[in-house]
């Protein structure tokens, strides 16, 4: 009897037990779900927004086709300003002379000193100091380069490769710049050696604050095995994208006094990178993909270094067009990368120049068939139709690429026959993504490895992560509703009858696409970026509360401002560009001459008078230039609830 | 189907919740607004943009859109909008009208803050107001729906106060709640 209830005590205890393990799991389980769809969320951003402003890249390159085509008119005001904007600055055969020998290393330097030729030791030695946040010399940094230039010069465009069970190669995608990253690949794969070969399959700077050092480390790697270590060139290898990406202000800013030969150099040295690698015959490795017109043979044989930046596609110019110019502007003044010997043969032909950028700027998808890559503006996107086509043409198994950033580092696609590889772990924001790279040998499957730098000696659990990543994407997302804050809310009222202020979420969802175009899931965001009554409608004005774009000048109006912190990226482009020596500065005129042509091409509604005025007031100096730097950090975006934003006091 | 829709769940107290402003919507309405909801969730996760994802982030999905299933449940939902030979992909016309119906009829409600806070109090029957780290492993391990040890790690970072090797429930769910709202 008493057997009989204790157990049956017993039982229910157990049940209870049980349905309260139930709950707490179940709960969990839905909790750390929502977590990972946040995550997801935050990456959507993420992408969403790189993929835009690359798209905004490509309107760029269309600006500077107008700008030639306009300069004319141009030139007959300022014939000098003209041929400073196309000036011919090529320096093709300059000796080492030129660039090296007039740089002096003091004695009081105490960072790496490089023994050329460079040996194993180098490495090792580069490792250790870049470790310790030392700055190689630019001495060493332009010896480096020139013997890069040399020795890539003498590499096909595809470099053949042959792998053993005892000789397996690695391949690393993506490193933008993060050392970190490339010092734990070595860490866990071993430093490249005769045995230990690897394939770096591009984009090794921009964005990260360390694309100097891992530009260094992997040339002076390069010249030690030039047959172990292989360079692809990736699309972030172009030096107007560095203009634009971070790399080029890395430079100026580590390197004062010769970074802009440094910069020159490297501009060649990038085109002299080869396109490819294949391994075995049988893996073709590049940085972007394919596209269905993809023609290896033509991509061995064409003269790679002509291919000098996405933004600056073949010109259709004639021989009388060009003697023509010469007469009206009289210097040799053409655009950038075109020869004044004035033939077509200094460029390569738009067909060949688009096999390239397809290279560089495709994107694998599910989709099949070949269509343009939209969100980024160049390249395109192929399926797994096109990848069976192609590889089945030369007999190849497997196509490896980078270019694209995956949460887990690497992504296997089109039934096994695409995969993505990318180094660069928390790409985007700490937490956002794992790095990896590849291990492939003839005979064996390729083996992934994982990884994920991280700052603290033990990780932050989840939700701290999320949280990070949600943060920071929701920010950057909100700059960009600011910088669009006119349109958007000429697109609400135009649906807000009665004035109201409120939308649906159906009907605000509808004009945040409209306008922004990012194809982001914005009824999942909604809250994050509005606030919502009771009955589910959106207060749309109470995006903007919080965030504002710092005003320059008080008296400055909202529309001129937020066009000019829009556009302040193409702007930094363009004036880099017309700042051919790199002083810093540009005339108010070259201003002025600089804004019409903007204006009209991107049919900004800004009057001229406006824009001349706010630059008056921002000649700081009052001697007629003006810091163009200074005048485009001056546009920032400023989030109320900052405890830390950048508060550039120094102007007043 | 909005024939179907059934009009009673405007007096329950608990549908004020991600679907509040659909109260007062014509049955039409809100199963266009599921349909979008659905479907941006879906994408998300819909990598290679071809209307699929894997099955293994189904219920991840499911869970984003607000809903709590038991494993069972989950298995029992994936089987509904699996194809006929499994795939190990799930397509977007199948999981669109079975999830819709899902979200009309209120499946899997969530677990409200104070009936977790019980069942944590079930397992710590002394009252202390913790449970040590081996017993929090030892039941969400060995009872119910057992977590996988991912799952369990992932737990403890969070839950685990590294002084004293314990999880203070009440503490852990607050934080939890909040970061959620």
């Amino acid at each position: 009897m008493g057997c009989g209830t204790s157990s049956s005590a017993k039982d229910r205890k157990s049940e209870r037990a049980l349905r309260a393990a139930l709950i707490i799991q179940n709960w969990y389980r839905g909790y750390s779900a929502r977590l990972k769809a946040r995550q997801r969320y935050a990456l959507t951003i993420f992408q969403s927004i790189e993929y835009a402003d690359e798209q905004g890249q490509l309107q760029l390159s269309n600006f500077f086709s107008f700008m030639f085509e306009n300069y004319t008119h141009v030139c007959e005001k300022d014939p000098e300003f003209v041929s400073r904007l196309f000036g011919n600055t090529h320096q093709d055969d300059k000796d080492r002379q030129d660039y090296v020998g007039l740089v002096d290393v003091p004695d009081s330097y105490n960072g790496p000193r490089l023994q050329f030729p460079l040996t194993f030791t180098d490495i090792d030695l580069l490792i250790e100091a870049f470790k310790q946040q030392q700055i190689l010399h630019a001495y060493y940094v332009l010896e480096v380069l020139f013997e890069t230039k040399k020795v890539l010069k003498q590499m096909p465009n595809f470099t053949h490769v042959k792998t053993s069970p005892s000789k397996q190669i690695t391949i690393c995608g993506d490193l933008h710049g993060k050392l970190d990253d490339l010092l734990l690949i070595f860490y866990k794969n071993g430093l490249p050696s005769g045995s230990n070969p690897y394939v770096f399959n591009g984009d090794f700077v921009d964005r990260g604050k360390n694309s100097v050092e891992i530009l260094m480390i992997l040339f002076v790697s390069f010249l030690v095995y030039p047959n172990d270590l292989h360079l692809n060139r990736g699309n972030h290898e172009d030096f107007m994208m560095n203009m634009r990406y971070g790399f080029t202000k890395e430079v100026l800013h580590k390197y004062k006094l010769h970074g802009r030969k440094i910069l020159q150099l490297l501009e060649d040295v990038y085109t002299w990178l080869p396109i490819g690698t294949i391994i075995d015959n049988e893996v073709l490795v590049i940085h972007g993909g394919i596209s269905e017109s993809t023609d290896l043979n033509l991509l061995h044989h064409m003269e790679r270094n002509k291919m000098k930046s996405v933004l600056m596609p073949p010109f259709p110019i004639d021989e009388d067009y060009a003697a023509d110019l010469k007469n009206k502007v009289g210097t040799t003044a053409v655009p950038r990368g075109v020869r004044t010997s004035g033939s077509l043969s200094e460029q390569l032909t738009k067909h060949e120049w688009e096999q390239v950028i397809d290279i560089l700027w495709s994107d694998p998808r599910g989709k099949r068939g070949c269509y343009p890559n939209t969100s980024r503006g160049g390249g395109c996107y192929f399926g797994p139709d096109i990848t069976s086509k192609i590889l089945n043409r030369y007999q190849l198994k497997m196509l490896v690429r980078s270019h694209e950033c995956k949460p887990e580092g690497y992504e296997i696609c089109h039934d096994g026959k695409v995969v993505t590889v990318f180094s660069a772990s928390n790409y985007y924001e700490e937490g956002s993504n794992r790095g990896a790279y590849i291990r492939l040998g003839s005979g064996m499957t390729p083996q992934f490895f994982q990884y994920q730098v991280t700052r603290a000696t033990c990780s932050r659990p989840l939700y701290q992560r999320v949280n990070i990543m949600e943060s920071s994407a929701i920010r950057i997302l909100k700059e960009r509703l600011i910088s669009r804050k006119t349109d958007l809310i000429r697109a609400f009222q135009l649906q807000d009858r009665n004035k109201s202020g409120k939308l649906s979420l159906g009907q605000w969802a509808f004009s945040m696409e409209n306008v922004l175009g990012l194809n982001l899931p914005w009824r999942s965001l909604s809250s994050h970026l509005v606030t919502t009554d009771k009955d589910g409608n959106v207060d749309y004005m109470s995006s903007f509360q919080d965030v504002h774009i710092q005003k320059p000048v008080k008296e400055a109006q909202s529309t001129l401002i937020e066009t000019l912190y829009r556009h302040r990226t193409d702007l930094q482009i363009i004036f880099n560009i017309i700042d051919s020596d790199h002083s810093g500065l540009i005339s108010m005129e070259e201003f002025r001459t600089m804004w019409k042509l903007f204006n009209s091409h991107y049919s900004v509604h800004i009057d001229d008078s406006q824009v001349d005025e706010l630059a008056e007031r921002m000649d700081l100096n009052k001697d007629g230039s003006i810091d163009f730097n200074e005048f485009l950090n001056a546009f920032y975006v400023v989030h109320k609830f900052d405890k830390l934003h950048k508060s550039d006091s120094t102007l007043a | 189907n909005p024939q179907s829709f059934n009009v009673s769940y405007k007096k329950d107290p608990e549908w004020h919740g991600a679907y509040s402003h659909l109260a007062r919507s014509l049955p039409e309405i809100a199963v266009a607004e599921f349909h979008k909801k659905i479907k941006e969730a879906f994408e998300v996760f819909d990598h290679e943009s071809n209307n699929t994802v894997d099955v293994r982030e189904i219920g991840t999905i499911i869970r984003s859109l607000g809903c709590c299933p038991s494993e069972g449940e989950l298995h029992d939902l994936i089987a509904e909008v699996e194809e006929e030979e499994p795939t190990g992909y799930i397509r977007y016309e199948k999981f669109l009208p079975v999830m819709t119906q899902v979200l009309l009829e209120r499946r899997y409600r969530p677990i409200p803050e104070d009936i977790l806070l019980r069942a944590f109090e079930v397992l710590d029957p002394a009252k202390r107001g913790f449970l040590s780290k081996e017993e929090l492993i030892k039941y969400m391990t060995e009872e119910g729906e057992p977590f996988s040890q991912e799952e369990m790690e992932e737990m403890l970072s969070a839950a685990i106060d590294p002084e004293s090797n314990s999880i203070h429930y009440k503490d852990y769910i607050t934080m939890m709640v909040i970061d959620e709202n």
